[in-house]
């Protein structure tokens, strides 16, 4: 499989690891690039091929019967991105036979992913291999290399704690609520402010399920803007301190100088919520919710530093897996290779 | 070899109640989640031996179990692991079932490490009436069932304390959230405040039938148990009593209930009309 004369299987690719943001643009391959990139190679090229084009990362894992095939794709692959050869061979990555399938289960696994550990370049592999495989593209040694990847990710999730606690401080947001709420569709939560991080923390509120979710805001328009993208509804920013006791999680992320949420105002509120328990997070700098809310009694609050602990030590937690996680790739990644080794010959 | 009585049983339960405790703590200890399945199995398995060994206490003292201290005691035991095992998967709470381990093995074990209070075992207490012996053990079923509450209190005091002091990794990621915690604690008040009033009642019937039969220190121990109970159902369900505060009234009153067992059983030893006969401790 990797032997000068017989196919190799291979990988070759860039990610973020080695290409900055403007370049890996460049180097996306949407579905009609990859037809052209198709078309370029026919009649040439490997037999099989998977092309994996993420955010992160653009990755081409194939059998070539030949090394003239392999310099074959690169020459196509340069062509349909419009980069040069030169400035593909400072950015690129290239394994065959087990570390190609060491670097797709890592990759499988978020080992290699920006925010690691993340779950969401699964089912991107898993969308690629399906392409492939709908297009005709994935053969025998791809179809056993992927599927076999995919246990070999799952069993690294399962036994390592590579995917445990969040690390962004939205999705730490989100835990916290559930910590607290359990389920959050019945939760009710007030978005104060409209800007990036209060509207990536209600989308994250939005995919666990919270299903009542308003945007207050000073500009009414941004406001309504903001609800009609989140399936939101939209309160008068003047009139939210009225409203603090009907919501169950509070979201400040304004741009106000002072603090929008005073002490006084929640503890007029709490009448209304009968002592239920009730979740303040302060996404804003300056602060939005005064901080001597944090004493009344079962009421929690979470300001940005908070968060960012939380995430930083969820973090810390997944380093420090790392190491066992990659043993544990390249030890299935080590098997898989035998195998393959034994079943199409080297 | 020595004789296997019904006190065999009990430590072979005991010690079921302990593997479950060891299993939760250090699955703790490793940040690991221990299977529920196992736990059960280990509960169900320590329940047996105990229902067994109290049967075997119950034929011999001619009646329910409840004539001493100890037998007050791991009946309270048996309680708890009955509810859980009935009513804990339905309440998918994670270390629920640990807890439960922690608290039957604890009660368990000391009753059975305490001589004195199995020094002499009273035969035939409720004189045949099952209405008492009825009265005798819902109000001690109750007991078990506070018990459980207790440990779910303890949960909501660690949760609340973990997220007021910004800690949520490690072993809290394991505890249940702060709503769940709090609605199957007023369930489990709610149901407990229930059979004692249950028990009370059965209880009472008897008492105004022949009042001179009534004890009043343990007359009075069970009223303010009830009392005490109640009050802190109503503040509960008027959102009085919640947070931290509930926790840690529902705690307190479980100390004060097994307390208050002490009392009771020395007060019956004392108690003319209570008096029975008594056989020695094997």
């Amino acid at each position: 499989m990797s032997a000068p004369d017989g196919p190799i299987l291979f990988h070759l690719g860039a990610s973020h690891h080695t290409t900055p943001l403007a370049l890996r643009e460049k180097l996306a391959l949407p579905p009609e690039r990859v037809d052209e990139l198709h078309s370029r190679l026919s009649p040439a090229g490997p037999a099989e091929l998977v092309v994996l084009n993420t955010c992160n990362r653009v990755e081409l894992y194939g059998v070539a019967a030949a090394p003239a095939d392999l310099a074959a794709l690169e020459a196509a692959f340069c062509s349909v991105t419009g980069i040069s050869a030169e400035e593909f061979a400072a950015i690129r990555a290239h394994q065959t036979g087990a570390g190609a399938i060491r670097h797709l289960v890592a990759v499988a696994a978020g080992l290699e992913s920006q925010l690691l550990g993340e779950n969401e370049i699964f089912g991107q592999v898993k969308d690629a291999y399906a392409g492939a495989q709908a297009s005709g593209r994935a053969g025998p040694v791809l179809n056993r290399v992927f599927q076999k990847a995919f246990q070999a990710a799952k069993h690294i999730r399962t036994h390592t704690a590579l995917n445990e606690g969040q690390v962004s401080v939205a999705n730490v947001a989100v835990e916290l609520a559930a910590t607290i709420f359990g389920e959050l569709s019945a939760a009710r939560v007030l978005l104060l402010g409209a800007g990036d991080i209060g509207e990536k923390t209600a989308k994250a509120f939005r995919s666990r399920g919270a299903a009542a979710l308003t945007v207050a805001n000073r500009t009414p328009e941004r406001a309504f803007a903001l609800a009609k993208s989140l399936d939101a509804t939209a309160l008068p920013f003047e009139h939210f301190a009225r409203h603090l006791g009907d919501y169950d999680i509070i979201v400040g992320s304004t741009a106000a100088p002072d603090a929008v949420v005073r002490a006084a105002d929640v503890i007029a509120a709490r009448t209304r919520r009968r002592a239920l328990p009730w979740l303040f997070l302060d996404l804003a700098l300056p602060r939005d919710i005064e901080p001597e809310v944090a004493g009344l009694d079962n009421i929690y609050l979470y300001n940005l530093d908070d968060l960012a602990k939380i995430a930083a030590q969820n973090l810390a937690a997944r380093e420090a897996e790392v190491a066992r996680a990659r043993a544990l790739a390249a030890e299935k990644a080590d098997a898989l290779w035998r195998q393959i080794v034994s079943r199409h010959g080297g | 070899m020595p004789p296997i009585t019904d006190r065999t049983w009990l430590w072979l339960a005991a010690a079921c109640y302990l593997a479950g405790a060891a299993l939760g703590t250090l699955s703790l200890l490793r940040e690991r989640r221990h299977s529920r399945a196992v736990m059960y199995f280990i509960l169900a398995a320590g329940y047996a031996f105990q229902t067994f060994g109290l049967y075997l206490r119950g034929v011999a003292v001619k009646g329910c179990p409840l004539g001493n201290t100890f037998e007050l005691v791991q009946f309270t035991a048996w309680s708890a692991a009955t509810l859980y095992l009935v009513v804990g998967p339905a309440f998918r709470l994670s270390l629920l079932g640990y807890g439960t381990a922690l608290l039957s093995a604890g009660l368990s074990v000391t009753a059975l490490l305490v001589p004195a209070w199995d020094a002499a075992k009273r035969i035939h207490i409720f004189g045949g009436n099952a209405w008492i012996e009825l009265h005798a053990a819902l109000a001690l079923f109750s007991y078990g069932v506070f018990g459980l509450l207790a440990l779910v209190a303890g949960m909501y005091w660690i949760r609340d304390h973990g997220l007021r002091s910004k800690q949520v990794g490690g072993a809290y990621v394991f505890l249940p959230s702060i709503r769940d915690l709090d609605q199957i604690g007023l369930r489990l008040l709610a149901a407990g405040v229930a059979l004692l009033a249950a028990s009370l009642a059965v209880g009472s019937v008897w008492w105004l039938r022949e009042p001179s039969t009534v004890n009043l220190v343990k007359l009075l121990a069970t009223v303010g148990v009830f009392v005490a109970y109640s009050l802190a159902l109503a503040l509960r369900l008027t959102r009085r009593l919640v947070g931290r505060r509930w926790a840690v009234a529902c705690a307190l009153l479980f100390v004060a209930a097994l307390l208050s067992i002490v009392p009771v059983d020395s007060s019956r030893h004392a108690s003319p009309a209570a008096a029975t006969p008594e056989v020695a401790s094997r």
